[in-house]
Parts: structure tokens; sequence; C-alpha cells
């Protein structure tokens, strides 16, 4: 995954000690989040709980219905799987970057400025929350579920997409997160729209696209291409029709919405520290 | 140099209902600040000294004029800078609540990239010079504010910056605290020729640790020089109290000299003293004609008395 490190200062520094304040620190989170055993075991049930609940309504929906979109149950539960794990795994390294209106108010993010790191690598190794694991662990098992249930055989090619799809996904996930926290430099008091953005990203990469409206479709398509971390890759992965106009194929572009969705992170997050230093738009 | 700035200015936008309004905070600062100087940068809220000092340290871009800080551009260069400098934010915590304060100074130590043996020598010197040994191991949350400001200064400090930035690093703390973090920097400067630049209400911070006051209001700046000089071209007054063997309703003062009140029924009193007009030993002497000294005390100006006539003076 992109690893947003900036351009070195000290060259004469090999990566292993350029990484070795990440290192440090986030080996520090993981120890104190352990130390506190009783709180980290409810964190742990409570996100265990969220993505139960969150794969149920999945479940509920096909009570009602046969097909969303032309995908049934089975389809879907790959792409609840797939773009679950992918938004838990981002959540668990990028979510606290919706912290920056915190640290701007209660100016922690001045700290960031005086430490000899890029601000965005700063921000994000700042925390890890393990207990996103547990949700990422539901949708493991939903992903392993809607692979038993489609019969989907693992040659080298469909394990070569899900791979891309993951990382790929995770990249996106992790972007928008980027975006947002770009966009609260401009909207300090902003954190509900960017929530809103960023958990309907979330809901949007697991439902299928084909039954979105055009303002849906380019935004979760084409701006912000969430789409590509669940649904585009599951009608690649089980060859069904996908979207009008949109090949089968599509699920193996991934990789470039994922580099597309991190030129608009970087984009967002850079206009917002240049607001914030006031050095203009 | 150290810090070096000309014709600095910073603007900021301000809405006011549906109009923007352009609010001048610095305005043609021109401060050139040598290696070892211990610098007193003292003005009221909003004289323009924190958006100073976010100039200084690449927070903020000037809107115009150029600064320098340890021969670097704040802004292009802050990654390179923030190794040279440390900040103290008497408000804002650079350490991590939840963690036991060494392992902060651990953390530290890797983000500066210090070697192990000599982050364990500078860690070894703080601990014992700001007396940290005691709460190493207790998390951050649950220190007293004296020690966490201690802490605070030993992890600005940690990299053995050139050039410490102090900003209101004795608010709130009690007299013996205070004491302890000054002796420190005091210290510190002596021993490693570090410069100071400290933003303070609490004009002891200036007496006892800098050897010169710029002093800012409305973002220029009114006064460069030391504190005797500024508090010479105001006439604030010295004050001398006086206890006496017996009451005495009243004292015959020399002029320069105004009565400022009394204690104990007649037993004490405080006596106003303009330096220029009436030494210190023709006020002793006025006063012992009249009564039996048995004990004497010289204040020196309280110079947020001498910033307030400075003000004054200028609206």
């Amino acid at each position: 995954m992109a690893e947003p490190t900036g351009e070195p200062t000290t060259t004469d520094l090999g990566l292993r000690e350029r990484l070795a304040p990440y290192r440090a620190v986030l080996a520090s989170r993981v120890r104190s989040q352990r130390s506190y055993r009783t709180s980290f075991a409810m964190d742990l049930g409570s996100s265990l709980l969220i993505g139960l609940v969150e794969l149920a309504e999945v479940a509920v929906l096909f009570t009602a219905v046969d097909a969303i979109g032309g995908l049934d149950l089975a389809a879907m539960l790959l792409v609840f799987g797939l773009a679950d794990l992918a938004f838990s795994l981002a959540d668990m390294c990028f979510g606290h970057c919706d912290d920056l209106p915190t640290h701007i108010r209660a100016g922690t993010l001045e700290v960031f400025y005086l430490r000899p790191q890029p601000l965005l690598a700063q921000l994000v190794t700042s925390d890890v929350q393990l207990r996103r694991l547990a949700r990422a662990a539901v949708a493991l098992v939903a992903l392993g579920a809607g692979l038993v249930v489609n019969d989907v055989a693992l040659t080298p090619t469909t394990v070569a997409l899900l791979v891309v799809a993951l990382v790929s996904g995770v990249a996106i996930t992790a972007a928008l997160f980027v975006t947002a926290a770009g966009l609260q430099f401009f909207l300090v008091n902003g954190a509900e729209m960017t929530n809103a953005f960023v958990y309907g990203g979330r809901y949007a990469s697991t439902q299928p696209a084909s039954v979105w409206g055009r303002p849906l479709l380019v935004v979760f398509g084409l701006v912000f291409p969430v789409a590509f971390a669940g649904y585009l890759p599951v009608v690649t992965l089980l060859d069904v029709p996908g979207p009008a106009g949109v090949p089968v194929w599509a699920g193996w572009l991934a990789p470039v919405a994922a580099v597309w969705a991190w030129l608009v992170a970087m984009l967002a997050w850079r206009t917002g520290v240049r607001h914030y230093t006031g050095a203009g738009g | 140099m150290i810090i070096e700035t000309s014709g600095l200015r910073r603007t900021f936008r301000v809405r006011e209902g549906l109009t923007r309004r352009t609010v001048v905070a610095v305005d043609d600062l021109s401060l050139r600040v040598e290696g070892g100087e211990a610098v007193g940068y003292i003005g009221a809220n909003g004289a323009g000294k924190s958006t100073t000092i976010k100039m200084l340290t690449g927070i903020l871009v000037p809107t115009a004029g150029t600064v320098r800080t340890c021969g670097l551009d704040p802004v292009p260069d802050r990654r390179r800078l923030a190794r040279q400098v440390g900040v103290v934010f008497g408000q804002r915590s650079q350490l991590w609540w939840d963690l036991p304060t060494g392992e902060s100074f651990d953390l530290l130590a890797a983000i500066h990239h210090l070697s192990p043996a000599d982050a364990a020598a500078r860690r070894a010197e703080l601990v014992e010079r700001l007396e940290l040994g005691e709460f190493l191991g207790t998390p951050v949350r649950q220190l007293s504010l004296g020690q966490r400001m201690r802490a605070e200064v030993a992890a600005a400090l940690l990299h053995r910056p050139r050039l410490v930035i102090l900003d209101e690093p004795t608010i709130g703390l009690d007299v013996l605290s205070k004491q302890r973090l000054r002796e420190f920097l005091v210290g510190e400067r002596r021993d490693h020729g570090t410069t100071l630049l400290l933003t303070t209400h609490d004009m002891g911070d200036v007496e006892r640790l800098c050897d010169r006051v710029v002093l800012v209001d409305r973002g220029r700046t009114v006064h460069d020089g030391d504190l005797a000089a500024l508090s010479r071209t105001v006439g604030a007054q010295r004050v001398l109290t006086v206890d006496l063997a017996e009451p005495a309703p009243s004292l015959d003062l020399p002029d320069g000299a105004t009565h400022l009140g009394e204690e104990g029924h007649g037993l004490r009193h405080r006596i106003g003293f303009d330096a220029e007009r009436v030494t210190a030993a023709a006020l002793l002497a006025a006063v012992s004609a009249t009564a039996e000294v048995l004990d004497l005390s010289i204040e020196e100006p309280d110079v947020e008395d001498v910033v307030r006539r400075v003000y004054a003076s200028r609206r």
C-alpha cells in the first residue's frame, strides 16, 4: 500500500532508520492497547458486533428480494466480504485521520509540525486501532463463505484478482480517509460531513453499483472509486453482467482506481495543509 | 544568527457575519537574535506573540517579509529545522498522555533519530537536572502540572536543540516549580549555549531568565533592549517596603516618592519611588529620620505594570 512518507529529509538515513520513528510510535500504541485489557476486549466485542450487524443487514435485505442489481445473496456475500475487509483494514490504519479536527482545535497538530517527519505520515502512524481486527474477521469469514457458496475455483487468476482487489480496496478506502482529513482543514467542525462521506463511501462499496442513480455512480464510481473495492472485482470474478456500458473485466482496473484515489487524496491533503499554514489555496 | 526576521508581517482574514475583515497579527517585525541570547518576547494577549512563534517554526507562512531560523527558511525546511528547534507550549502537550513518562522520551529519541548512546546520556542529564526520576514510570495523565511541565521541557530539549522557544512555560505553576524550571533553563543555557526565546505573562521569568526584552504591541515592536532600560523609559516605580520598630501613622517622604499603603497599624509601609528622582539610599534616610527601620525590601518594577504603562502611553 502507498506509504505516504514524502521526500526524505536526510539522504544519509537508510529506509530502516527512516521508518524507525513510525515503528516506535506504532509499537507503543499496540502495547498501550494491550495493557488496558478489559477496555480492549470490550472494544473488540463492540467492533465484532458492528461487523455482524452490517452483515445481517445484507442478509435481511435478501429475505425480501432474490437479487439486487443483478447479484444474488451469494454474490452479495462476496461484495460485502471483500469491501468490508478492505474498509476494516484501512480503518484500522487510517481511521484516526478523522481525529484531525481534534488535533487542530487542541493545538496538537502543531506538535506534529515540530517533529522532523511529514505531517500525514505522523498523523497516520499516530495510532493503530487493533479493535477493527474483529470487524475484519467478520468480513474475512463472509468473504470465505462467499467463495465457497459461489463455487469459485481458486486458480492463479482468481487468487490474483482477489489480492489485487483487496490491496486496491484498502488503498482506495485509506485514500478516502485522507481526502476527508484534507477537507477537514477547511471544515474544522465538519466531522459530521466528512463522516457521512467516509461511511457513506463504505456503505456504497458494499452495494452493487448497478442500482445507483447516475449522481451516485459518478461520485462513488469515478471521483471516489469505492465501486472498485468490492462490486466491480466481484462482477469480474463471477463473470456476471455489471452496470450498463461497463465491461466485465473492469474489476482488474482496481489498481488504477487506487492510484487515482491517492492522487485525489494527496491533492486534498496538500491543499488542506497549505490552507492551514496560510500559504493560500 | 539564530533568528533573523525582516519586515515580517502576518495578517488573517476574519469572517464577521457576511463580510471579511483583515486583522494584522504581526506587523513589520525585524528581529535578530544571536546564538546564546535569552530573549523575553512579551506583550498583551493578541499582541502577535504566538503568530510570530508559528512563523519562526514553519507552522505559518508569513504574509510578507522574510524569516530565517537557524539559517533555514522555516516552512520549506520545516523538517530540517525541527531537528534544531525545541518548543515548549505551556498549554499543550507533546507527550503521550497514556504512556509512562519515560516511554515518551524513548519515542522522541526515535523520532529525532538519536543514537542509543546519545539518547541515554541526554536523558540521564535531563532526568537528573529536572528531577524527573521519581515519576518516569508514571503515565503522563497522572502527573501534577509541575511534573508535567518539567517533563515537557525535557521532551523539547531531548534532541539538544540550538534554539528553545518557550510559550508561557510557567503558566499555572507554583512558586517552587517555577523556580526549579528557571534554574534549569539558566543552567542549560550556561552549559550548552542554548538560545532561549520566551513568551510569558510572568515577569519573574523575564527578570530571572532574559537579558533582553522585546515588547510587542498590536504586532509591532515597541521596545528592544534590557529590562531596566524598559522600566526607565516608562518611569516605572520601584517599591520600598519597610518594617518599623514602632507604629508610625505617617512618614515624611521626599519628592519623587509616594506612599502606597500600610499594614499592621503603621508597622509596615510600602513606598513607591522613581529611581531617577530619588535614590533608595536617600529615601531610606528620610524614612529613618522619622522612625526606626528594622527591616526592608526593594521590589523591582512589576513588568506587567511596565507593559501596561507602555500600552497606555501609546493609545
